[in-house]
């Protein structure tokens, strides 16, 4: 079938959409830019495709009937089998590699040591993994450098300590052998990985193991529907470092304001407050940029600016929003420069103001910064949709409805849960005006 | 007579008449700054004076050496020195937030006063402040005069704040040039003012007008033949600075517009460093001056996609003759004054969107951008409701960015590239809009 691509190569995440020729969204894919944009491009782009087969197998198996209610405990089991053997797949990768590299580690009479550390670490590792994708598990990333990261280290610090190792011996041979797994695309192996995750699936539950031939037969239908690349478009920061003709690639601006259009049709204004841009678009009825602003070359009050302040809180990006939601009262802050906002987190705490309340004001911060960029690109209209990583955050969300508020009075704000992606559909919708409306496109005349 | 003879071009004009015209001008700039550097050795005079307003013929007419402060900057910028200069400045005591021009000239001094060729720029004996909008100007050259003790004059040139010029503004000029900045030239110079000299200059300055208006106004044609901001600010190079109402400005720019001129006949779009623009897919008119330290970049993110200056504001910043003011022998002091009420630096915001709204208009533009410069309030200030106004006038599509004349820490060239092109695919895809609508 027929597949248009948006990608949106952010400086923090890079995103993917798939949507078919009905403009259906069949999946999105999200994974961490690191600083290799054509692997993080690929590695997003997979795991849309990824996630599209999911939802192709959730129609035909709807369709099918064979599931009849329990298709989603049966394709929630699935998929996060199938995460399992990816996970374990990669596990396995950075095992190798860690054990080449303690060779180059010159770890002189320690290396035998280091080699059993490693061997005990990976095999509680494996061990745990399954925990990992059982139900209900939280984890705080979906990135494998953030899950086997965080896990290698805290096993590995037992196993250290047990050892009396040393236990930066460890963490040298992590740091040395992440980046090159992490650059690794796992492309081939997701049918094989699937099938896997299947028979897991089927352990699992015994009751649709019974029907193990009516549910494998429309997923193996699914898995033998080429999902054909039709057209991609590629946007965001990184988008020149895209091995793209630049046919595909939009400004980042433009896909925006088209995947905002696209996800609610009467949008007027639209904020984005991503990594290290914040961006106000004003779009016509038809998606069409009509102006914009953003912010110049300092990235304040953007999504890095939060990474800093969890930083300097000691805390996760995602638990800022939940405790600023806790405070009593809001504490005016001065700068949402990025440089200085541990100065200023300290400046207040040393003061005596409650962590809480810092936060709010930290948000209010960002919002003031982003008020001022819409009001220079023409104010709010309705309706004004907010997308970016930073929409995600309750307490950015409460500041910006209140400060609309007070400053537009009553407007409708959308917010998608899944607003992250928007620059990626925008893309998307592009590849599929190209092919599908090509012709009544007016490209060439220009 | 202290005019600078026309230097021999080196190139063969034939087979390169473009490159030609910028030789020369090179060959001119660098010949004045030689002069300067042997002015007090030679027994001149040093002038230095502004951009907007200089009065140029009139220095002339006491052979002073004439140096320009923004011009020196500008150098210094393209030639990538004046961030070190910036930051000798502000480590003297001066904010971030002031003028990069200013910055960079005091740096320079700091530096030992070596100009942007390589040789050493003179005291000055005389600043002379044509006060024409800037305020910033005026306590630049205080600065300067605190540090050098020279003599200073100022010639105050009131804004057109109702947006003409009333005949009392006119006399208010011309008063003081003829009770305060001729007899100070006179005394710092020790030469006799000759009005009759001066209306010679000013035949040649006419002469030059005439021509680069005609270069100007070539950027009407289909494809334009010039790039109207970033080969503009080389055309206005020897007419704003020391060379307006000399013969070889005249020279220049009769060379200039019949290299132009062919370039029409023959259809040719701009050269660019890159060679010549074949495909001219977008026509911007641009509000603000560019920014000097990355010049070069800042132009290909406009060829590279096809985009056309054809109309700037800020190639009028030492004269606005396109809309027919010219220098007049006839009346000289007069003609001073109304040149220097004319500058676009000394327009009202009424008149400078109305500008705008003419060029995007004349020149069939496709939109307008504007430079915002981080350093410059007397440029920068409400622009954005400029910005504003003439989209809705006109309903063509504008946008912003921002960057900074000569500090180079403010340019952001992935953030400005950002703006750029969302700005060229947003008026591709108003313009394939409009073209579904019609179909």
């Amino acid at each position: 079938m027929r597949c248009f691509i948006g990608i949106d190569l952010g400086s923090t995440t890079t995103k993917s959409v798939v949507i078919d020729e009905e403009r259906n969204i069949l999946g999105r894919g999200i994974t961490n830019s690191r600083s290799n944009y054509d692997t993080a491009a690929n590695i997003a782009k997979q795991e849309a495709l990824v996630n599209a087969r999911f939802h192709l197998f959730r129609g035909a198996l709807k369709k099918s009937g064979a599931l009849n209610g329990g298709l989603d405990e049966f394709v929630g089991q699935l998929e996060r089998d199938f995460r399992l053997e990816q996970f374990t797949e990669q596990l396995a990768d950075l095992e190798a590699v860690c054990g080449r590299n303690v060779d180059g580690g010159k770890f002189g009479d320690f290396a035998k040591p280091v080699v059993a550390a490693l061997e005990e670490t990976f095999r509680r590792l494996k061990l745990e993994a399954p925990e990992l994708f059982a139900p209900g598990a939280k984890r705080k990333s979906d990135f494998f450098r953030d899950i086997a990261g965080s896990r290698y280290l805290a096993i590995g610090e037992e196993v250290a300590k047990a050892a009396e190792l040393r236990y930066d011996f460890l963490l040298n041979i992590f740091d040395r052998s992440i980046i090159e797994v992490e650059n690794r695309e796992y492309g081939d192996s997701i049918s094989k990985n699937l099938l896997a995750a299947l028979d897991r699936t089927f352990r699992v539950l015994p009751e649709a193991a019974k029907r193990g031939e009516a549910i494998r037969a429309p997923i193996q239908g699914v898995l033998e529907t080429a999902l054909e690349e039709s057209y991609v478009i590629g946007t965001g920061y990184g988008r020149a470092r895209l091995p793209f003709s630049k046919e595909h690639v939009r400004s980042e601006i433009l896909c925006h304001g088209l995947g905002a259009h696209v996800m609610y049709p009467h949008t007027a204004t639209v904020l984005d407050i991503g990594g290290q841009d914040t961006k106000a678009i004003q779009v016509d009825r038809q998606g069409i940029v009509e102006s914009f602003q953003m912010n110049d070359r300092c990235a304040a009050g953007c999504g890095r600016y939060l990474g800093y302040i969890a930083d300097e809180m000691n805390m996760g990006l995602h638990e800022l929003g939940p405790l600023a939601m806790k405070a009593t009262k809001t504490v005016r802050i001065n700068s949402t420069c990025t440089v200085f906002a541990g100065a200023e987190l300290r400046d207040r705490l040393s003061l005596g103001e409650k962590r809480e309340d810092i936060m709010a004001g930290l948000h209010r911060a960002i919002i003031l910064r982003a008020m001022s960029i819409l009001a220079r690109s023409g104010g709010i209209r309705n309706e004004f949709t907010f997308t970016g990583g930073v929409a995600k955050n309750e307490a950015a969300v409460k500041a910006l409805r209140d400060l609309i508020f007070e400053n537009y009075g009553e407007m409708t704000i959308n917010i998608d849960p899944d607003s992250i992606f928007t620059g990626a559909l925008g893309g998307a919708t592009f590849a599929w005006r190209a092919v599908v409306e090509e012709g009544k496109l007016a490209e060439a005349r220009v | 007579m202290a005019t600078i003879q026309m230097p021999q071009s080196q190139k063969k004009p034939a087979t390169v008449q473009k490159e030609d015209a910028m030789l020369l001008q090179k060959e001119m700039i660098n010949r004045n700054y030689h002069e300067l550097a042997t002015a007090h050795e030679t027994g001149r005079k040093v002038s230095a004076t502004f951009v907007p307003g200089n009065l140029n013929e009139l220095l002339m007419c006491f052979d002073f050496a004439r140096s320009l402060p923004e011009t020196n900057a500008l150098q210094n910028g393209m030639r990538k020195k004046s961030g070190k200069m910036i930051m000798d400045a502000e480590r003297d005591g001066h904010s971030e937030d002031v003028c990069t021009y200013v910055k960079a000239d005091l740096g320079m001094m700091l530096q030992g006063e070596v100009g942007p060729t390589g040789e050493k720029l003179p005291r000055p004996d005389v600043l002379l402040l044509s006060y024409t909008g800037c305020f910033t100007f005026m306590k630049w050259f205080e600065l300067v005069r605190q540090k050098y003790d020279c003599e200073t004059v100022m010639l105050h040139v009131p804004y057109q704040g109702d947006g003409h010029i009333s005949p009392n503004m006119r006399e208010y000029v011309v008063k003081q040039l003829k009770e305060k900045v001729i007899p100070t030239l006179e005394r710092v110079s020790g030469v006799k003012f000759d009005i009759d000299r001066l209306r010679q200059y000013m035949r040649e300055s006419t002469k030059a007008e005439e021509d680069l208006v005609a270069v100007l106004h070539s950027a009407k044609n289909r494809p334009s033949p010039i790039d109207g901001y970033f080969g503009g600010v080389y055309y206005i190079g020897p007419i704003f600075t020391a060379f307006r109402g000399a013969p070889e400005a005249t020279e220049y720019y009769r060379v200039l517009r019949a290299e132009i001129e062919e370039r029409v006949r023959a259809k040719k779009g701009p050269v660019t460093p890159e060679g010549e623009l074949e495909d001219e897919k977008y026509r911007l008119v641009v509000e603000g001056p560019p920014n000097w330290t990355h010049f070069r970049d800042f132009w290909k993110m406009f060829y590279e996609e096809g985009a056309v200056v054809v109309a700037s504001t800020y190639s009028k910043v030492g004269g606005v003759y396109d809309f027919g003011f010219r220098h007049d022998p006839d009346h000289p002091l007069e003609s001073l004054a109304e040149y220097c009420l004319g500058c676009y630096t000394n327009l009202n915001f009424p008149q400078r969107i109305d500008m705008i709204c003419r060029y995007l208009d004349e020149y069939q533009a496709d939109g307008l951008l504007i430079n915002s410069i981080k350093s410059c309030n007397s440029f920068s200030a409400g622009q954005l409701l400029m910005l504003r106004e003439v989209e809705k006038r006109t309903g063509k599509p504008a946008a912003f960015i921002e960057s900074d004349l000569v500090d180079p820490r403010y340019f952001s060239a992935a953030n400005i590239k950002n703006r750029l092109e969302s700005y060229f695919q947003m008026i591709k895809q108003k313009r394939a809009a409009a073209g579904a609508a019609v179909h």
